[in-house]
């Protein structure tokens, strides 16, 4: 270009390679600025999509319920030994023992105390109900054996859900011939059938061995820093420190002797390995039996039958099993045992798996198989229409004061500062409201839906009183205007022809603010409403959950199963708040007005 | 008995209503009316509503002192004095009064019990009858009032608006509501525990305070190790939060297709829209043990229940409300300045950088504030994923406290009735709502003053 | 009025006019589209180097589009789409090698309401040269700053008071200091998008002055609703109808003898 420079200033250089180099580098800053904002949204949809997944991993598990179909034998002696028929007696019968007796039938050889007990364990304790009702409907079935499903336990329910193990099955190359059909038997190979097993529980020694050895390396390191810094300590200190070098010194020679023991065993070339519960349980199906291997050797191994075997006759290769439990016994809550027993129900179609009808029907329970939230639903229905009813009058009447009637002065202008201070109030904060006002001060009754929705309604009127606003500043003046021109009242022209324009963008509102108020937790913890409530309210003053409180509640309990039910509950949560988000959604594009 | 009068007003309320109706629409053929017929009705009606609603407003709570504090002297005229036997006797006396007494009651039991019983009779007879004779009055006053030249739509044009005044001072009476909550509650928390202790002790272990002797002077009730927790987990939350959401409302402002923008808008407010139970949930059982098993990994201890999760979590938690905050003030600078900064020749990241994001800077520290008040508010998350324990730590691996955790502990539960560990919740609030009320004050502010200045 | 016009038919009488210092700017069939609508028929204008061109027409008659054209502005509207040829001494502002932002440096821009970015009044004129990179150091850049806004006359007013907001000051000053910011590039062309549609009369008149000074080193190409403003600031006219180019010629023949009827009516203010 052609134009002389102006004094003082610099024309701008497009040829030169330094100018083409800064506008490079110009052009990079962007795609970098850019690349950071596309990042910063796709973290943040990444993080909502591995929320939604975690929890939906969690939790549809436990919308499915495993049940076991047993012969039952209905004992006149054991639920109605006078023989009345009488449905009081029959109902204080124990029908926990008859369905007992049924899974033990099935596994006669369980002869000891501690086996029959873990037997028991994979059948829920409220099994019995189901049998319970069916005979006190009709007392024709005593004496006669029926075949019913009966809930199994969260334990058993779990490791069918594939919380338990996986297994591994191989068949067995050469001829393997028992000792014995139960009890501790030796199993005699014809080929090194068991050499792999018995190689990688070696492996699994040394491993251990070193990872004994790393903990005690980094055991001395710290002996070493507490050492450097006693030298240099005060004689109170000082003594303390000691205290601690001894401890570790001593921990230290512990894990060394330890390490040199397994590597020991590791390095012994003797034909013999011994199994525990942190090496993965190597376990032999023969015979229509199943033995689980305590001691192996290339060759032969010993073990103890689980499931007896039908004859101790020598099983070519091919006919028997290798079977693997691959998690070990040690890292998981159900034993070799149960596992044997579990997967012969399987084997035998005896465990089925149905709809959990009973999570939307039953209330909460300290037994995991039985908890639902018949309860929590009931309560968040109860306290959110507590809370509509308080709060849509209020907010739509707030609404009109502000957007239509308030003269502009000090008072009005108070009123708008407090509601939009209000809105950002933290929610706990209502809660302590709730306590000291509500309880403490009018006495309501604690954990009762009338209080919980009362604080709700507080909370969430602010964001209806400023939806309500928008929606009505969204309807224009002419409209007013006309209705004025033809003689209307003021009242008349807002509540004849603006309000009902402004009406489904005020419902809008009141849809959001009544979702945030059904995912609401902290204040309703403050008012109580975290008792255990198995049954569900029956009136807005009766104690009650609501559902996040439920959610908060089973979130702290222990069991496993209670996870996947907690997961669950939040999957129910936030189908109910994505279906009244949507219809928010549909509302405002539904009548959607461009004026 | 609530339900009873109600029904008994609302039927009243029905037969004003089309009473005067009707009256007005009898006289409207001899003269023309003021006021449409309906509006003749409805001043019936409100001539019944207002003094009944207002007798039983007043009544039932005078009615239920009267009975109380006769049944209670008919027990034992000392136990006014006595707050606690005071609320157990009278829970006694109400339940045998409603026959669900379990067990034998004593005499003096079943005494106060009949008292009860028949007073709460009368008071119920009273107050019905107190309405019925109100609403005559009210029926008297309306039929004398009404003509054909009365203007029945202005006054109750009048009362509505009355109506909705006190609709809108809800709002106030909320505030003052929550003020009185928490500050009588904290009066009484510095009579036993000095205001120096709570504001600068570095100890926080309000459990240690339950035995009498111990009283508040044992120094477990200062708040600096709180303080620092909920510092440690906000600046987390923030550092995560600030950039992530101001950087997805830059790139949503400036960059996005509406195409990417009718994607990703839904994304954030499914994210808002999200339960922060569900989030502590996600926090306390999958975050947490992940950091703790990464931080394992490369030799560091973490603790279960780590400051770095509740943060993190809880950054993610208000990243929409950031993005969105600041999506609008960005949207608010006017396209002119944009324009400008085009014309002479700056790319959109420089123009951004330079003349958008300084413009919207007023409206972008706003935003953040807004999002802080709300980190140090939030309670869920870090009640699920924090700890309990008040260490003094700035060590995002260790497990730290904050406001929301030890209200909601200290709270949540059976309580002890009057001590300085339950009143130490309410002296937590007072700080809370405090300082999160200055945060939102300042930040409206600065949002009102921005708004101003591009309109 | 009812005479359609054709482009081609005007291009040859603007050239009969040759201007003093080449022609600086050549727009060749540019046609704009916002999306379905189109806003822009073939128009073909030649501007001349060192002069002031007056675009003048009724309102959404395509004068301002056609003014964006001139610094691809228009890219900033994600529906617009631009066709034809723009060249600015010989060099399509549409091709590869020629990019937006160094375009853009080159061809100055003031628009309708004065946009001083809300920093002080030194960083709005550095603004550009920082960006561009144009001062090597922070005496160079004062130089910059003080000559700029000296250009735009302004510097008398302003010269105490650098750190002042630059939207503390009047309408007037604020349009000169967006004048003083596109110079401070040293841009070549200065489109001017009706910069004085906000402005009282006497700031008109002080900007109006600049222009006349500011014509002896930059080619000013102006957009306006004032017929009077035109006649007083430009050398070139050119009239736009409907996204037509109507008619282009010196100002006084525009003014006092235009060949087409529909100029004539919008002149005589029969329309517009």
């Amino acid at each position: 270009m052609t134009d002389a420079v102006l004094p003082g200033f610099r024309s701008l250089d497009l040829a030169s390679d330094a100018a083409k180099a800064r506008i490079r580098a110009r052009y990079r800053s962007e795609a970098r600025f850019r690349f950071y904002g596309l990042f910063a949204v796709g973290l943040t949809a990444a993080f909502v999509l591995i929320v939604l997944a975690d929890i939906l991993i969690r939790g549809l598990p436990a919308f499915t319920q495993h049940w076991l179909q047993l012969e039952v034998m209905v004992d006149p002696t054991e639920i109605d030994p006078k023989g009345t028929r009488n449905p009081a007696d029959l109902r204080g019968g124990d029908y926990q023992l008859l369905v007992r007796n049924a899974l033990r039938a099935q596994f006669p050889e369980v002869a000891d105390r501690a086996g029959r007990r873990a037997l028991d364990s994979l059948l829920s304790s409220a099994s019995a109900d189901a049998l319970r009702d069916r005979v006190v409907a009709d007392p024709a079935l005593i004496g006669r054996t029926i075949k019913l499903p009966l809930l199994m336990s969260d334990q058993a329910d779990l490791y069918y859900k594939g919380f338990g193990t996986r297994i591994d099955q191989r068949p067995g190359r050469g001829a393997l011939t028992p000792s014995g059909t139960s009890g501790e038997i030796v199993l005699t190979g014809s080929s090194n059938d068991f050499a792999p097993y018995l190689n990688a529980t070696k492996q699994a020694l040394s491993e251990r061995a070193r990872n004994l050895r790393r903990e005690a390396g980094r055991l001395r390191a710290i002996v070493g820093q507490l050492e450097a810094r006693r030298s240099s300590a005060g004689e109170a200190e000082r003594a303390g420190l000691t205290g601690n070098i001894e401890t570790l010194t001593q921990r230290i020679k512990d894990l060394d002797g330890d390490a040199a023991a397994l590597q020991a065993r590791f390095d012994a070339v003797s034909g013999e390995e011994t199994l525990d519960d942190r090496l993965p349980s190597q376990l032999v199906a023969i015979n229509g039996g199943l033995v689980k291997l305590t001691r192996i050797g290339s060759s032969s191994a010993t073990g103890t039958v689980l499931l007896p075997l039908q004859s101790a006759a020598e099983a070519p290769g091919g006919t028997w099993q290798s079977v693997t439990y691959l998690t070990p016994e040690g890292s998981r809550r159900v034993t070799d045992r149960e596992v044997a027993w579990l997967e012969r129900l399987k084997e035998n179609g005896q465990a089925t798996r149905t709809f959990n009808w009973a999570f939307f029907t039953s209330g909460d329970s300290r037994e995991p198989e039985l908890a639902g939230i018949r309860g929590a639903l009931v309560g968040s229905a109860l306290t959110l229409l507590v809370t509509l009813v308080l709060c849509l009058p209020v907010g739509i009447a707030a609404a009109i004061y502000l957007e239509e009637f308030a003269p502009k002065n000090r008072l009005t202008e108070l009123i708008e500062v407090n509601i939009n201070n209000l809105a950002a109030v933290p929610s706990i904060v209502f809660g302590l409201l709730g306590l000291a006002m509500f309880l403490n001060f009018f006495g309501l009754p604690r954990s009762a839906p009338l209080v919980g929705g009362l604080v709700l309604a507080l909370l969430v009127l602010p964001t209806i009183i400023i939806a309500g606003r928008a929606a009505l500043k969204a309807v224009p003046p002419s409209i007013k205007e006309a209705a004025l021109g033809v003689g209307a009242s003021h009242q008349q022209a807002i509540f004849h022809h603006v309000l009902p324009l402004a009406m489904p963008g005020i419902m809008t509102g009141t849809i959001i603010g009544m979702a945030h108020a059904l995912g609401e937790t902290a204040p309703l913890l403050m008012i109580g409403m975290v008792a255990f409530i198995v049954e569900p309210a029956r009136s807005i003053t009766d104690a009650a959950t609501v559902l996040p409180v439920q959610i908060y509640l089973w979130s702290d309990l222990p069991e496993i199963a209670f996870q996947a039910k907690t997961a669950a509950a939040i999957i129910v949560l936030l189908v109910f708040l994505f279906v009244m988000n949507g219809a928010a959604i549909y509302l405002r594009k539904r009548f959607e007005r461009r004026w | 008995m609530g339900l009873l009068y109600f029904s008994g007003v609302a039927v009243l309320v029905v037969v004003g209503f089309l009473f005067g109706r009707s009256r007005a629409a009898l006289a409207e053929r001899t003269e023309p009316l003021h006021s449409r017929p309906n509006y003749h009705g409805a001043f019936v009606a409100l001539s019944i509503l207002i003094p009944m609603v207002l007798l039983f407003a007043i009544g039932v709570p005078i009615a239920n002192h009267v009975t109380e504090t006769e049944a209670l002297n008919a027990y034992d005229p000392q136990i006014a004095g006595d707050q606690l036997r005071r609320g157990a006797v009278l829970r006694d006396i109400v339940a045998l009064a409603n026959e669900r007494y379990a067990g034998q009651p004593s005499e003096a039991l079943r005494r106060a019990a009949d008292t009860y019983a028949s007073l709460r009779a009368w008071s119920i007879y009273l107050i019905i009858c107190g309405g019925i004779v109100f609403a005559l009055l009210g029926i008297a006053f309306s039929l004398r009032t009404l003509s054909a030249r009365f203007r029945a739509r202005n006054r109750v044009e009048a009362v509505v608006k009355w109506t909705l005044f006190a609709a809108a001072c809800v709002a106030v009476l909320t505030t003052i509501g929550i003020v009185a909550s928490v500050v009588f509650e904290t009066i009484r928390f510095f009579d036993r525990v000095s205001p120096i202790d709570f504001l600068f002790g570095l100890h926080w272990s309000p459990q240690t305070a339950i035995r009498a002797d111990q009283g508040g002077s044992s120094g477990s009730f200062g708040i600096v190790p709180l303080v620092t927790g909920t510092l440690l987990i906000t600046v987390i939350a923030m550092l995560i939060a600030g950039p992530i959401g101001l950087f997805a409302a830059i790139y949503m402002a400036e960059y996005a297709t509406p195409r990417f923008r009718n994607f990703a808008k839904p994304v954030l407010e499914i994210l808002a829209g999200i339960p922060t139970v569900v989030l502590g949930f996600f926090a306390a059982l999958t975050l947490a043990p992940l950091i703790r098993a990464s931080g394992e990994a490369l030799g560091l201890n973490v603790a279960s229940e780590s400051a770095l999760a509740a943060g993190i979590v809880m950054g993610m938690m208000i990243i929409p409300f950031v993005s969105s905050l600041s999506d609008d003030v960005i949207n608010a600078v006017p396209q002119s300045l944009r324009d400008g900064s085009y014309a002479m020749g700056a790319t959109k990241s420089e123009t951004i950088k330079k003349v958008v994001l300084p413009a919207a800077f007023g409206g972008i520290v706003s935003a953040f504030m807004l999002a802080i008040s709300r980190a140090v508010g939030e309670t869920m998350i870090v009640v699920m994923a924090a700890g309990l324990a008040g260490n003094l730590t700035f060590n995002p691996l260790e497990a730290v406290t904050t406001f929301t955790v030890q209200i909601k502990t200290i709270l949540v539960g059976d309580q002890e009735f009057d001590s300085a560990k339950t009143l130490s919740a309410f002296a937590l609030g007072f700080v809370l709502f405090f300082f999160t009320l200055t945060l939102n004050v300042i930040a409206l502010q600065i949002v009102k003053r921005y708004r101003e200045q591009y309109d | 009025m009812n005479t359609m016009v054709k482009v081609s038919d005007i291009v040859p009488a603007a050239e009969a006019h040759a201007p003093e210092h080449g022609t600086k700017v050549v727009a060749r069939d540019v046609n704009v589209y916002y999306g379905e609508k189109r806003a822009l028929f073939d128009v073909s204008l030649d501007i001349p180097a060192r002069s002031v061109m007056a675009l003048i027409g009724p309102s959404g008659c395509g004068k301002s589009t056609f003014l964006r054209c001139l610094n691809r502005m228009n890219d900033t509207i994600p529906i617009a789409r631009v066709t034809g040829r723009i060249e600015i001494d010989g060099r399509d502002i549409h091709s590869a090698d020629l990019d937006v932002v160094q375009l853009r440096a080159n061809v100055g821009m003031v628009f309708q309401k004065p946009n001083p970015f809300p920093k002080s009044i030194y960083e709005n004129v550095a603004y550009g040269p920082r960006i561009h990179g144009l001062a090597r150091s922070k005496s160079e850049l004062d130089g910059v700053v003080e000559s700029s806004l000296r250009r735009a006359g302004l510097w008398e007013e302003v010269k105490d008071r650098l750190g002042d907001s630059g939207t503390g000051l009047s309408g007037g000053q604020q349009q000169r200091l967006c004048i003083a910011r596109a110079i401070a590039v040293s841009p070549e062309v200065i489109l001017m998008d009706e910069p004085c549609s906000a402005l009282d009369p006497i700031a008109t008149a002080k900007i109006e002055e600049l222009m006349d000074e500011l014509r002896e080193n930059y080619t000013i190409v102006i957009v306006t609703h004032s017929m009077q403003q035109a006649a007083r600031v430009s050398q070139r006219t050119a009239f736009f109808h409907l996204g037509i180019l109507v008619e282009t010629g010196p100002t006084e023949k525009i003014f006092t003898n235009p060949s087409d009827k529909k100029t004539q009516d919008y002149i005589t203010g029969r329309f517009g």
